[in-house]
């Protein structure tokens, strides 16, 4: 299933930066930007709004994100113009319009369907703030690249734990694509999986603890085979995700 | 003069001269509580809708309105566009093919307008929007036709109580729009969508 984005905000220089911002992460993903009124001005475009819809008609679903109030109003008001066939593929997300659009988009890279880019988005709002607040010395690169893992703990079971400490070897750290691929590797694993405090599902908390090279990285694992996603989680960060 | 086809573009026509003349208005209240830009894009708005008036040929009052919606929701930029459009479109369909409206297809007409208004924004009275003065006027209108009010009588109704609930909307708290974002700090303004909604509906009356 392809999912296409679109973008509706007040201002079309906010649209066409989220797209580009979103399209960094999510190269395949179709997204279009509907911004700013049709003389260029701030406000919103019912004709704008509509082409991108039509523009995104090869995408099996639409997820459309937008900025202020009149932004959903004229966002409804296109959908209402639309037959009932046409009507069904498109979702109006309450997601944030930035952080929503990047998770959208690399939900929708990654293969996900349209309720899951629609999740993703939904959960950009809800990305708190103490989930960023990592431990401050775990940014710090050492001057051990690519050592072996340490604190290795290891369990079975349910309520199996485990972790490991190990070092980003990549050039651009935990970060953009990498960073997809990291949430992507986590996101097939039953067990619940924090890096460096963190929901390893998250692409934006990830993100915002902008790891760089030679940064150490601590995966916890809990739940149904813990050792199986810390175990993939430290062989994807060791192979230095193809750089 | 009966609400027909003529009456209809006369409104139009009426509608544009008001909001040009009330522009400036428009603009300061929605500064004080908004983003500044209801009497501009309202008035670039009607300055369309008169074009395509202008250019076209309507058989019904239920053409013209339809006309005007298009327009509207197309060169509004802000939320008056598909508010007030939505308010048009729903307008027309109730007006159907009818040639010309009687006093319970007017209430018919205003009521579907202010239906439209209040799925499309969600608003309640009270909100401190547009609802504020189409609210009251539906229900003006509704009571005058009951008791046996001329078309002309129900508008007048209709227009004098949107007026009245345009003033309302000065001590409230707006729940809806930009200017919720101010909480207590727009206490004391008018609503500026209420305010246009009244002038479009004072257009009416003048136009019969």
């Amino acid at each position: 299933m392809t999912v296409g984005i679109l973008v509706v905000s007040h201002s079309a220089a906010i649209a066409d930066g989220t797209v580009a911002l979103a399209r960094q992460m999510a190269a395949d993903v179709p997204m279009v930007a509907a911004g700013g009124t049709d003389d260029g001005g701030i406000g919103t475009s019912f004709d704008a709004i509509t082409a991108g819809i039509e523009e995104l008609g090869a995408a099996d679903a639409v997820v459309v994100l937008c900025d202020l109030g009149s932004a959903y109003l004229t966002t409804d008001t296109a959908l209402d113009f639309l037959d009932d066939d046409a009507r069904a593929r498109v979702h109006v997300s309450q997601g944030p319009l930035v952080e929503g659009t990047v998770a959208a988009a690399v939900a929708a890279q990654t293969g996900g369907d349209v309720a899951a880019v629609l999740a993703a988005a939904a959960s950009a709002a809800t990305t708190a703030p103490s989930d960023v607040d990592a431990d401050p010395t775990s940014g710090v690169p050492t001057d051990d690249p690519g050592g072996p893992a340490d604190d290795v703990s290891t369990g079975s079971g349910d309520d199996a734990v485990a972790s490991a400490t190990v070092e980003l070897v990549n050039e651009s750290g935990l970060h953009a694509r990498p960073a997809a691929e990291f949430v992507k590797a986590a996101a097939k694993h039953e067990a619940s999986v924090r890096v460096n405090g963190v929901d390893a599902k998250s692409l934006l908390a990830i993100m915002a603890l902008a790891l760089p090279k030679g940064a150490t990285v601590t995966i916890e694992a809990t739940g149904p085979d813990a050792q199986g996603a810390v175990d993939a989680l430290v062989d994807l960060v060791r192979s230095g995700f193809g750089e | 003069m009966a609400l027909d086809t003529a009456w209809a573009i006369e409104w139009v026509r009426r509608t544009a001269a008001t909001i040009d003349e009330h522009r400036a208005e428009l603009v300061t209240l929605d500064r004080e509580i908004g983003d500044g830009d209801h009497g501009e894009n309202l008035d670039r708005g009607f300055r369309a809708v008169l074009e395509a008036v202008d250019a076209g040929s309507f058989d019904t009052p239920g053409a013209v309105l339809k006309v005007v919606a298009t327009k509207l929701i197309s060169t509004v930029g802000g939320a008056a566009g598909p508010l007030f459009g939505t308010a048009y479109l729903k307008a027309a369909q109730a007006a159907g093919d009818a040639a010309e409206l009687d006093a319970d297809a007017l209430v018919a007409v205003l009521t579907a307008a202010r239906d439209g208004v209040v799925s499309r924004g969600k608003a309640e009275v009270g909100d401190k929007t547009m609802v504020d003065a189409w609210s009251p006027a539906v229900d003006a209108a509704a009571t005058a036709a009951a008791d046996g009010a001329t078309p002309e009588q129900v508008l007048a109704a209709a227009a004098d109580a949107a007026a009245t609930g345009a003033a309302s909307t000065e001590p409230l708290v707006a729940r809806k729009g930009r200017a919720s974002y101010l909480g207590e700090r727009a206490i004391g303004h008018r609503d500026p969508g209420a305010q246009s909604s009244a002038y479009v509906l004072r257009a009416a009356v003048e136009a019969a």
